[in-house]
């Protein structure tokens, strides 16, 4: 107990004290704060929309100034020609345009199917898009308003859990999982390729410390990193971004206690493997990109091709998304937590047993 | 000597504001015709001012005159051999000289004539298509070497050459360097080896970035002349003697020398009258010279010693191997190597690089598993008390393998609890060792920028704490000035007197002096065993040398043992 206390006290000296070590514990997670919670936003605002209204009827004027309305649309130009409508779109003076052609009021009054055009910029696919979604839900609206006498054939969705589709309520409990799984491997992978490199690796396998107690010793410190960056990142939710936590906090720790064994078994190996830190820097970027990409964050699981789906079963990311958005925005319950945790704590065994393998096996 | 081809005048150079700098006032001049011998411990600033006078680096002030220019205007004319990094390791030897002729211009037509030659005077025509990163130790210099001479230098810059060479290349390579100062090339040899300081024409010898003596090495053995005497005919150990001896105010330096001692008195007649052993004069060294301009060496007794456990011998050897042999996949790296280290003595792993024993060492202190045979430290056996054996030594790398982010006090408490000691034996382990090292002012010092002594002390200290019953050391004072290694070794003795069993592996041929039994590991195999003196003995009768040192004792042993080897290769065939 003594031999594996100074050990872990050692290994958090040398986490503490060597200043490239340092830096991995405090800069990614900062940087991936700042990127993912500010810059990254999955939202459009202050944007300027065109509008080209041919029928000057009342259901148009009444849409047009709902839009002028809107929070997201900074200025609506008023456009009175084709022509004057594609120079505004080509100049990018506006990102979508609305056509009303002359017929729209009538068919509004009328209760027939009414069409307006949307133009959007394909230029700019992805803001362009949001726009369009906008668009339609505030069309939709005004003209269940504007005509009383056709119940609207409009899909109506309501975003449960999420109810206003505020990108930081997905992100940041997805960040969690992130600056875990980049802080965690980069801190693991460092560990034994640094005596390695350092020279002082032969010194410690010299002292009577077992295998275990150094590969313990080794794994606490980042585990305790992990923890810490986690529980920071849960108080600034709801203080700073105003994301609720409506889960159980034992099911969360639970879950990322998990997710951190899995995660530090994939460091360690990639330590045991490495000579030096620079390859060991260079490995635990190998593992993350994977592990982050394939978790569901950057892009839906379902989405993926099916064989890249299946990859993902052994992505212990995967499983600790699921628990860490379920917990924050679902209150998902115990056996939902299950169902996540035992792949996380088979992976975990797996990745741990490999790991103390190969540090054996490239002893000598 | 001939022409001046450099010229140096009170270069100071200082990487830190605020901190010692590396090279203080320093000057010196290099003339064709001779080898010019920068000589001093690491540290001491010899690669600084290597660079300096390659052009790799300003001085921070100082006049510098490189063949009457300012240095890195005249490259063409320099020849210069990095201490690492020289070699493009994944070319081959061809390779790498073709690429330092294409660097230096040397026409394609030249470029055959020229690579023949250096080949041939460095014996490597042989391995032209070997990868430079296959060549061993001595054969990666000469290539180094043949590399810096592609286009004939005036000034051929040599930084260590000689480091991490095996006895044998080195001479080699300095015969080779000999060579060329007949054809008027200034030759600057930089060198940690106070040995290769003697055969230099001048010596400039640096210490902590100051020049404490510049001249022909004569002069400063000259300074000591009459005083070196050796010291035979006695009874008990030579390390009860030497502590004897060096507690006196009038002995300034002491070593152990096989069965007899080498001191060096404070006046010719000091020593007049004391009974008890024997003495003879004998030639001064360099070293000798050295030691006296940093003030003599440390006094004979160790307190780390004294307040050291006594070792309860018990019936069995404290190191044994037997039958140790070690293969990584078809490459035996160590074979069928057996002996016994008794309590209370020094025994020494002694070959070249790459001969095999670090392999045993390696074994032996738990680190590598042996392919066969087996071995025990203290009584605990290899393999089935890995644990216990460990517990049981004390380990210390020839290279610096602390912790060097972490602070004295921390890697002091780091090996205090791997070693399981509670509580209050560790506080009260490493207070003893702050006070007998003198580390109490930097304990709160990153390890890594204590300067060398320190960290030599340091290292000791760690491996001690747990007052183990055998210490294994590793080349442990290659490199370090003088004063510190007698340092250390004067801790090592009284150790051994209080019945502490030392392995030591080492090329370094002082070290080897210390030990009361060596073997003399040689391609992977035993090839002779004995004490210091009976191998001197044994060499002297094989190659008709007189009284030869330890290096010639090694080389004759090793030239025997190849011979033997070709001759059964060529009944084989």
């Amino acid at each position: 107990m003594g031999r594996l206390r100074a050990m872990t006290i050692k290994e958090f000296w040398a986490l503490m004290r060597d200043p490239k070590a340092r830096i991995t514990l405090v800069v990614p997670p900062l940087i991936q704060l700042i990127v993912f919670s500010f810059a990254a936003t999955l939202e459009v605002r202050n944007v300027e929309i065109g509008v080209l209204d041919r029928s000057r009827g009342v259901a148009s004027a009444e849409i047009v100034s709902q839009l002028a309305g809107s929070p997201n649309f900074k200025r609506i130009v008023r456009l009175s020609s084709e022509e004057e409508l594609q120079e505004a779109i080509d100049t990018q003076e506006v990102i979508a345009a609305l056509v009303f052609d002359e017929a729209f009021d009538r068919a509004v009054a009328s209760g027939q199917p009414a069409l307006v055009g949307v133009v959007l910029d394909g230029r700019r696919s992805n803001a362009a898009q949001i726009v369009g979604s906008y668009l339609s839900e505030i069309v939709a609206a005004a003209g269940a308003e504007v005509s009383q006498r056709q119940a609207e054939p409009t899909a109506i969705s309501i975003n449960w859990f999420n109810p206003n589709l505020e990108f930081l309520w997905f992100n940041l409990p997805s960040l969690i999982v992130i600056v875990v799984s980049i802080a965690g491997l980069s801190i693991t992978a460092q560990t034994v390729a640094r005596e390695r490199e350092l020279g002082t690796f032969d010194q410690l396998m010299v002292t009577p410390l077992t295998t275990w107690q150094i590969l313990l010793g080794k794994m606490i410190p980042p585990f305790i990193v992990g923890l810490f960056n986690a529980t920071v990142f849960l108080i600034a939710a709801p203080l700073v971004f105003n994301v609720p936590f409506t889960g159980s906090l034992v099911l969360f720790y639970l879950g990322l206690s998990a997710y951190l064994m899995a995660l530090i078994g994939v460091g360690m190996f990639v330590s045991s493997l490495s000579k030096t830190q620079q390859q060991a820097f260079l490995g635990s970027f190998v593992a993350t990109i994977p592990i982050v990409l394939l978790s569901g964050f950057a892009s839906p699981i379902e989405n993926m091709p099916d064989w890249l789906q299946i990859l993902t079963y052994i992505n212990p990311a995967r499983y600790f998304m699921d628990i860490s958005i379920g917990q924050f925005l679902k209150a998902q319950p115990v056996d939902v937590l299950l169902a996540n945790l035992w792949p996380l704590v088979v992976i975990a065994a797996v990745t741990l047993s490999l790991s103390g393998w190969l540090f054996r096996a490239r002893m000598e | 000597m001939g022409t001046a081809v450099a010229r140096v005048r009170d270069l100071v150079k200082r990487f830190d504001e605020g901190q010692h700098p590396a090279l203080d006032m320093v000057s010196m001049t290099i003339e064709t015709g001779g080898v010019t011998g920068l000589v001093g411990p690491d540290g001491a600033g010899k690669t600084t001012l290597v660079r300096i006078l390659a052009g790799l680096m300003d001085p921070s002030s100082g006049i510098l005159e490189v063949m009457g220019k300012e240095p890195g205007k005249t490259l063409e004319a320099i020849g210069y051999m990095p201490q690492r990094f020289g070699l493009y390791e994944d070319l081959s030897v061809i390779q790498n000289l073709n690429l330092y002729a294409d660097m230096r211009a040397v026409a394609p037509e030249e470029r055959e004539a020229v690579f023949t030659q250096l080949l041939d005077f460095t014996d490597l025509d042989r391995f032209r298509q070997r990868l430079a990163g296959n060549l061993s130790g001595g054969m990666k210099q000469k290539l180094g070497l043949a590399c810096a001479l592609v286009k004939t230098p005036r000034l051929l810059l040599l930084d260590e050459p000689s480091v991490g060479v095996d006895p044998i290349s080195r001479r080699e390579l300095w015969a080779m360097v000999q060579e060329l100062t007949g054809e008027g090339i200034g030759v600057l040899w930089s060198t940690a080896y106070l040995d290769e300081a003697e055969k230099c024409d001048t010596v400039y010898l640096l210490n902590e970035g100051k020049l404490l003596f510049d001249g022909p090495p004569k002069a400063l053995t000259g300074a000591v002349e009459d005083r070196v005497v050796q010291v035979t005919d006695y009874d008990g150990t030579p390390r009860r003697l030497l502590t004897r001896l060096l507690d006196r105010e009038d002995v300034v330096d002491g070593t152990i020398q096989g069965s007899s001692l080498r001191l060096l008195l404070d006046q010719p007649d000091a020593l007049e009258g004391e009974t008890g052993f024997a003495k003879a004069k004998v030639a001064p060294r360099f070293e000798d010279g050295f030691i006296e301009r940093l003030g003599g060496g440390p006094k004979g007794t160790s307190p780390l010693a004294q307040a050291y456990r006594s070792i309860d011998a018990g019936n069995r050897p404290a190191i044994e191997a037997h039958g140790l042999t070690k293969r990584f996949g078809d490459f035996t790296a160590a074979s069928d190597i057996s002996f016994e280290v008794p309590y209370g003595s020094i025994f020494g792993l002694l070959g070249p690089n790459g001969a095999g024993k670090s392999t045993t060492f390696k074994m032996l202190c738990g680190l590598l598993t042996p392919t066969e045979g087996d071995g025990s430290v203290a009584g605990n056996n290899l393999l089935s008390a890995r644990g216990r054996a460990r517990a049981a030594l004390g380990y210390m790398a020839q290279k610096f393998s602390l912790y060097g982010d972490l602070s004295v006090a921390q890697n002091l408490n780091f090996f205090a609890g791997a070693y399981g000691l509670e509580k209050g034996r560790a506080r009260s382990a490493i207070e003893r060792v702050t006070e007998i090292f003198d580390l109490g002012d930097v304990m709160g010092t990153n390890a890594g920028g204590l300067p060398l002594g320190f960290k030599q002390r340091l290292a000791l200290a760690a491996a001690v704490l747990h007052e183990p019953p055998v210490l294994f050391l590793d080349e442990p004072t290659s490199g370090v000035d003088p004063v510190t290694r007698r340092e250390f070794w004067t801790h090592i003795n009284g150790l051994v007197e209080k019945g502490v069993a030392v392995l030591v592996t080492t090329h370094f041929m002082e070290e080897a002096e210390y030990c009361d039994t060596i073997t003399l590991i040689y391609r992977a195999k035993q090839i002779a065993n004995g004490t210091p003196d009976q191998l001197k003995a044994e060499a002297a009768q094989m190659a008709g040398l007189d009284r030869p040192t330890m290096e010639e004792t090694f080389i004759a042993m090793i030239e025997a043992s190849e011979a033997k080897l070709e001759a059964q290769a060529s009944r084989a065939a």
